[in-house]
């Protein structure tokens, strides 16, 4: 998870704040879990988000998404639906027309895991 | 085969800040899972979603196989004047969707 951030961010330091995670903190299915990110911003062409990237902890792969915004959006918000292998950590990370960026951090309890299921 | 479900505002005021729905129907298949026989199941998700307004790219995202099949997205944009979104899904095997939608500013 750190390098697909590092991938994102580069060397510039993630501080934390501004930006909201939504996940519920207990679910039951791994497979949809309904996650709204939400970052303080005024969204005006000086001063506005740029794009809003969400990582995990545990699954085969450590990206969710990354989703690209401007300062049309208005209001800095996201929402999807995603899957998660494991009782885990979700970071979003939101990077701002300045270039810093601001993350939050949220823990979930999954009771039944995605993607490690069989098919029959 | 594929189906989106789209929501957008019919009319909304100029400048106000709409909500924006889309539900595409996909398995977004993980390429982690096995099947009984031992097998892989290959990768096949959409990995790129766009929304554009009157034109001009207002939304972007990549996904990842972390995205929940049938991937929901909802986003913000501010109505600026009447005209069309189009939005467009991009994945693995060739996938590509396309809708719209309209809206009527005042």
């Amino acid at each position: 998870m750190a390098m697909a951030m590092r991938d994102i961010t580069g060397a510039a330091v993630v501080r934390t704040g501004k930006v909201k995670l939504d996940v519920p903190p207990l679910v039951e299915n791994g497979n949809t879990v309904p996650m709204t990110v939400s970052v303080t911003s005024p969204m005006t062409a000086e001063d506005h988000i740029k794009s809003i990237h969400v990582f995990v902890e545990k699954n085969p792969q450590p990206n969710v998404g990354n989703f690209v915004l401007g300062p049309r959006a208005g209001r800095a918000q996201v929402s999807a639906r995603i899957r998660l292998a494991d009782s885990q950590k979700i970071v979003a990370i939101a990077k701002l027309s300045d270039g810093s960026f601001w993350s939050a951090t949220a823990d979930v309890v999954v009771t039944l895991a995605a993607c490690t299921e069989e098919v029959i | 085969m594929a189906s989106a479900l789209i929501n957008v505002p019919k009319k909304a005021k100029r400048g106000d800040v709409i909500e924006i729905k889309t539900l595409m129907s996909h398995i977004m298949e993980t390429g982690f899972r096995h099947t009984a026989t031992g097998e892989l199941i290959p990768r096949d998700i959409i990995t790129s979603f766009s929304c554009r307004y009157n034109g001009e790219e207002i939304f972007r995202a990549d996904l990842f196989p972390a995205i929940s099949a049938n991937p929901f997205i909802a986003f913000f944009t501010t109505a600026t004047e009447s005209g069309t979104f189009e939005f467009s899904w991009i994945g693995d095997r060739g996938f590509s969707e396309t809708a719209s939608a309209s809206i009527i500013v005042e």
